[in-house]
């Protein structure tokens, strides 16, 4: 056994409004460059839909993620030798194009003050920004948002096509749900098998997936390789570029961009241990259906003696293990299992895991007497709006049970809060039936509903005192030193302290969590910690 | 004088600037060095004329090794005859030369005519692209034209005897005297192209991933420590 430690990150799409609030503060902190305007390393899709770029959940076309040849895993898209010696290094068959993402465009904004008097208002047209042409944008990162063309796109969703009743896109029986995508930072990352330069790479440290943009030689097979495509080309440096996972942030203990501003409070961050040496072994799990547990038993338990004994002999350090213990992805993946991996059948073993949409259920069986009699909620889910198929055909590989037992545990909870708050009665052994305690659900409330700041987020600062010279990098910022010695990492973060989540089962949601144990603060103290920049920060 | 110049001392400047040029370009410019593809922003016509192109030149490169490195007299012990040689040369060198300039003549085209390719071209894609093109097209004119029509004129005792000259440090331009204008134009060009070789897209060819094929599939990096730079 060796073990590894990952940031991995868990969005409970439950409570995604789809503001696209994560994306535009990407972008504004990572892409806004030239070469780079078509790239959302966070982009947040209406589903069902093809989405951006068209179509990359078909694997089919793209020939994206792993695939098992003889029981072997191999690259979906083809063998090493064959990228080498078959002339796709000359052309690569498998590659989006940038028509398949958008070509990038501006408009033209001078239009509107320099124009002459006429008779009509003038209009800033749309222009490329690539050869500076008037052009009709055809397509974006969240060209159907809000179902927008879904009537044309929908049925085409591979996730649709998979279904095998007769999905109708009528007002009626129409619906959506919101999907932000980012980079998986996969256990077994298919970008980083194809990447012919060795420029791509996995943190040792935390799971990080980046591009070495020295040794990247713009062979650009991870575009293909990557099955979610979320490794771009930058048509100015000719360079593959990605999801960095705000890793100068979390070395400081500080969440992603995308998670610090998500306004839904829907992304959780936190500490996994893995085991590295099963990796390749749970990737080739035969049936995909079975992937999802074979990821999950990947997972150790961070409150096990022996596992601890174990990671501090593989160097995790201890605040990285009481950080795993914390963790509220693990409560949220693996204790609650509440939330799933982003197509597990491409076999990277992806680390964003998702908390499926219920919300549309509720409404319907609310009508119900839902509250006098819970056991409507087990036959309601299956009649949910969003069709169950559906959701374990992005999630769980096409395997209905497992979904539908995360979205019960969630309704359950929602009941027992109720009765809880409204001071009714609660039968506790439902709550055994889908395999939670009462403490458990309040904590589990706590949460996804409450779901505090602190304990969204989790995140231990990285150890690079013991790599590098602390006094010698004073000063020394942003990127012109990273990878080896980095920037100087900042004090630390006063918020990445790891409160003990609900540990009492307490949940009412007022004012901040005091751990266990915790010192008397002063006022000041207490204002500084829910203050931010003269906000308000629950 | 202009025989001097030409056959040796501006043959001995490109050969030192391609040398010390790619060193310098290697240290100081790792994120610059880069394969350049355009397949991003053109993929069909890119196909055609990629494929044609490399899968061409591999065995022109060859040919031109064997023709300008092996003197006449192996190719003899060998039991190869001179008329056998010729005849390889042109149909071998012919036919893949030929796929070289159709596969050339398809990527200049596109790079100048397609609009988003011609924007994202850098003037010095553009010179490598046209240079590239016309050495291939005196190449093939050379070999399969100016061959047929001079019979007198056996590239392998004048400019092969030149080349090894000029690799074993010996240069003697004479032999350079009576050679055909076209492959004169070669010569000068190819010489050319060599010198521009490390401040162009052309550097990718030093990136083949040859020792991708024995690698495993995921990589990790770890900190290391470091020693800290001079501030």
């Amino acid at each position: 056994m060796k073990i590894k430690a990952q940031v991995a990150m868990v969005m409970n799409l439950d409570k995604c409004i789809g503001c696209h609030t994560c994306s535009v503060t990407c972008k504004t902190t990572w892409t806004n460059r030239e070469g780079a305007e078509y790239m959302w390393f966070n982009n947040v899709e209406t589903k069902p839909g093809i989405g951006y770029p068209k179509r990359w959940e078909d694997q089919e076309l793209y020939k994206g993620g792993w695939q098992l040849r003889k029981g072997k895993l191999e690259l979906k898209s083809g063998s090493k030798l064959s990228k080498v010696a078959l002339g796709k290094i000359f052309y690569n068959p498998d590659m989006p194009e940038m028509k398949d993402y958008y070509e990038p465009w501006t408009y033209d904004y001078e239009k509107l003050t320099s124009a002459p008097d006429q008779e009509h208002t003038p209009v800033a047209r749309a222009k490329s920004v690539v050869t500076g042409e008037y052009m009709d944008p055809e397509w974006g990162p969240n060209w159907e948002d809000q179902l927008a063309g879904a009537h044309i796109t929908g049925p085409t969703d591979p996730n649709i096509e998979k279904i095998e009743e007769e999905i109708k896109f009528n007002f009626e029986q129409a619906f959506m749900m919101y999907l932000p995508r980012l980079c998986e930072h996969c256990l077994n990352p298919s970008c980083v098998a194809s990447c012919p330069s060795g420029a791509m790479y996995k943190r040792d440290e935390d799971g990080i997936v980046l591009v070495d943009q020295e040794a990247c030689r713009g062979w650009r097979y991870c575009m293909t390789g990557c099955p979610y495509k979320k490794v771009y080309f930058n048509w100015k440096t000719n360079k593959a570029e990605k999801c960095t996972f705000c890793f100068p942030r979390v070395e400081s203990g500080l969440p992603t961009v995308c998670s610090e501003t998500c306004t839904g409070r829907i992304r959780y961050l936190g500490v996994l241990l893995y085991d590295a040496d099963r990796v390749q072994e749970a990737a080739s799990t035969p049936d995909p259906k079975d992937l999802y547990q074979a990821q999950c038993d990947l997972f150790l338990d961070p409150h096990d003696p022996e596992i601890i004994e174990q990671a501090i002999k593989d160097g995790i350090s201890e605040d990285w293990i009481e950080a795993a213990q914390n963790s509220p992805v693990y409560k949220l993946a693996i204790e609650y299992k509440l939330a799933f991996p982003l197509h597990p059948e491409y076999r990277t073993l992806p680390m964003v895991w998702y908390v499926p949409p219920l919300s549309p259920i509720m409404n319907y069986f609310e009508g119900k007497d839902s509250i006098k009699n819970p056991d409507m909620i087990f036959p309601a889910i299956e009649e949910m709006r969003i069709p169950l198929q559906y959701l374990a055909n992005m999630l769980t590989a096409g395997d209905v049970d497992i979904v539908k037992g995360g979205l019960q545990r969630m309704a359950m909870m929602r009941s027992y809060m109720r009765a809880v708050s409204s001071g009714k009665d609660f039968d506790e052994s439902k709550l055994e039936r889908v395999g939670l305690t009462a403490k458990q659900t309040k904590q589990m409330y706590r949460l996804l509903a409450i779901a505090k700041y602190e304990d969204r987020f989790v995140i231990p600062t990285s150890h690079k005192e013991s790599q590098m010279n602390v006094y010698r990098s004073q000063g020394s910022a942003g990127y012109d030193g990273m990878g080896t010695y980095g920037e100087q990492a900042p004090a630390q973060n006063p918020y990445s302290s790891f409160s003990v989540m609900g540990s009492d089962g307490g949940c009412d949601g007022c004012g901040p969590v005091t751990p266990g144990a915790a010192p008397v603060k002063t006022g000041k103290q207490i204002y500084e910690e829910n203050f931010y920049g003269g906000i308000w920060r629950d | 004088m202009t025989s001097q110049f030409l056959w040796v001392i501006f043959p001995y400047i490109c050969i030192a600037v391609f040398i010390v040029g790619h060193i310098f370009r290697y240290k100081s410019d790792q994120f610059g060095w880069t394969a350049k593809s355009s397949e991003f922003i053109e993929k069909k016509q890119l196909m055609i004329g990629s494929l044609l192109f490399h899968i061409g030149i591999f065995p022109v490169i060859l040919g031109h090794v064997a023709g300008l490195g092996i003197p006449k007299e192996w190719t003899r012990a060998m039991g190869i005859s001179d008329h056998m040689y010729h005849i390889g040369a042109v149909w071998g060198g012919g036919f893949f030369g030929v796929m070289t300039l159709a596969g050339m003549i398809i990527l200049t085209s596109r790079r100048f005519t397609k609009k988003n390719v011609r924007k994202l071209s850098s003037r010095s894609d553009l010179i490598v692209n046209t240079f590239l093109l016309f050495i291939v097209f005196i190449g093939v004119y050379s070999s399969l034209i100016t061959n047929t029509m001079t019979p007198g004129f056996d590239y392998r005792d004048t400019i092969s005897v030149w080349f090894r000259s000029l690799l074993l440090f010996q240069p003697e331009a004479a032999y350079m005297a009576s050679v055909p204008i076209a492959f004169k134009l070669h010569v000068v060009t190819g010489f050319l192209i060599f010198a521009m070789w490390p401040f162009t897209r052309l550097v990718h060819v030093w990136s083949v991933p040859l020792n991708y094929v024995g690698r495993s599939y995921i990589l990790y990096r770890k900190h290391q420590p470091t020693k800290q730079s001079p501030r």
